[in-house]
């Protein structure tokens, strides 16, 4: 237990080391977002129609730049062996690496999603939705994506093959929060979006880690 | 069960399995697969909705049936080896994997084509035919990653588990698009009370499927068996082997 929390404290301080580098997919997920309304035409309609879609997209792509960096390093400077090797249970650590990982680099992206929302014309009502399915599902994301970064991070050019693998995977996640948006855009209830949301992220919460655990060690060899 | 099926963890006996029941899946698929397409395409009767359009299920159908059975073949095979480390295991599902591929494109080719004239379009964003491509983005996914590894052994693995990733998310993904979705006519077979279609209709059909698994089957298998004598190349029943073929390819 104490090496965990030592864990997720070194996590912490070493991304908050590199602000610099967590500060790229923040970037970038505002950039993606603000070329939609150039692209389509500043109509308020329009924006609010394609809001929580682009916005969510926006979020899956960002996070796929930023997922790259949670074995990274690690990989390279040895650590993760010494982490294996070390005799703690390396589901749990891997869930502790997911949760540092997601405070750091997932966190900023929905305490920023306020302006996204002033950006794209969204509704309260559709801000509130967002907000939840945005804290629900970006879990998801990262406890599923590490397990595909744990598969690629021993090859040289993970980066696009991460996001072939993981894209087709995060579309329930996409169809759920975007619906669950929409029906807060014509005031009805989505409780039943985010549960099936909410369902999906304790059974990845439960069996995620073994499988990362197990590429990791598959990439390590 | 176990006694039965662990002989086959040593490749020498997996080869010897497909060789054996290779020469019944190419004759009887291919057999059955012309029958079936003959029999279906030009004499079974006309639809009085589609008119002759519908003559397209003969190919569509069996290939869209297959494509979700390939992955589910690959992703059991994955997960056997992730479980009880079988090696074989992982060539037979990289043996699946591009036969999978290639079916479910082949079904997305021919549903486009068949859409065109029943909803006038070629493409549309319609629950099954989302989900179709979604599957072929995961078999394509399977495949790269194993390609990227330069270890076949590694390369199994990580495949594996992605397959496996993606085989838990299918009937999720199936289920959310479909409710997000849907053009597509219902199911016309697999009904459990009576199937919609006459029986005239029915029969080719059911015998393209069989012919397209058989056919699928012995396609698989021979990828297997390539697999096999690539990676054993240097063991010395794979030598020997080889001789054999040798002097019977010179009609001694």
């Amino acid at each position: 237990m104490q090496a965990l929390v030592s864990l997720l404290k070194r996590d912490l301080s070493l991304a908050y080391r590199q602000r610099a580098e967590l500060m790229q997919p923040l970037l970038f997920f505002v950039l993606v977002i603000s070329l939609f309304p150039l692209g389509v035409g500043p109509e308020p309609k329009t924006l609010q129609l394609i809001g929580p879609g682009v916005i969510w997209v926006a979020a899956i792509l960002s996070s796929l730049l930023g997922l790259e960096r949670l074995f990274r390093d690690d990989f390279s400077d040895g650590s993760l062996e010494q982490l294996i090797l070390s005799g703690t249970s390396l589901s749990g650590a891997s869930l502790v690496k997911v949760f540092a990982h997601w405070v750091t680099s997932i966190f900023p992206l929905i305490i920023l999603s306020p302006l996204l929302a002033l950006f794209l014309h969204l509704t309260e009502p559709m801000y509130w939705a967002l907000l939840k399915t945005l804290l629900l599902g970006t879990p998801l994301l990262s406890l599923i994506g590490a397990i595909a970064v744990g598969l690629t991070v021993g090859l040289n050019k993970g980066g696009m093959l991460l996001a072939l693998l993981l894209l087709p995977v995060f579309v329930p996640l996409l169809i759920f929060a975007t619906s669950a948006v929409e029906a807060a855009s014509m005031g009805l209830q989505y409780n039943a979006q985010l549960a099936i949301i909410g369902a999906m992220l304790l059974f990845s919460l439960a069996l995620a880690p073994f499988a990362i655990a197990y590429a990791l060690r598959v990439s390590q060899n | 069960m176990w006694k039965w099926l662990h002989p086959y963890a040593k490749t020498e006996r997996t080869y010897q399995l497909c060789q054996l029941l290779l020469p019944w899946f190419s004759v009887f698929g291919l057999f059955i697969i012309i029958l079936a397409t003959v029999w279906g395409l030009a004499f079974a009767p006309t639809d009085y909705q589609q008119s002759d359009a519908y003559r397209i299920i003969y190919v569509h159908v069996p290939t869209a049936v297959l494509s979700k059975s390939l992955y589910i073949a690959m992703a059991v095979a994955a997960f056997v080896g992730l479980v009880w480390q079988v090696k074989t295991s992982f060539m037979a599902m990289m043996a699946f994997a591009p036969v999978g591929a290639t079916v479910t494109f082949v079904s997305l080719v021919t549903g486009a084509a068949w859409g065109k004239p029943m909803w006038g379009t070629w493409w549309e964003w319609d629950a099954r035919l989302t989900s179709q491509l979604i599957l072929l983005f995961l078999f394509l996914g399977v495949i790269s990653l194993y390609k990227a590894f330069d270890d076949k052994q590694q390369a199994g693995k990580a495949a594996g588990v992605m397959a496996v990733v993606g085989i838990i998310n299918l009937p999720i993904i199936h289920y959310s698009v479909e409710w997000w979705n849907t053009l597509h006519q219902g199911a016309t077979i697999m009904k459990l009370d009576k199937p919609s279609m006459p029986p005239e209709m029915l029969w080719p059909l059911l015998l393209s499927i069989l012919g397209w698994i058989l056919v699928c089957g012995a396609i698989s298998m021979l990828r297997l068996q390539n697999e096999i004598l690539q990676r054993d190349l240097k063991r010395p029943w794979v030598v020997k082997l080889a001789l054999n073929e040798h002097v019977w390819g010179d009609k001694k």
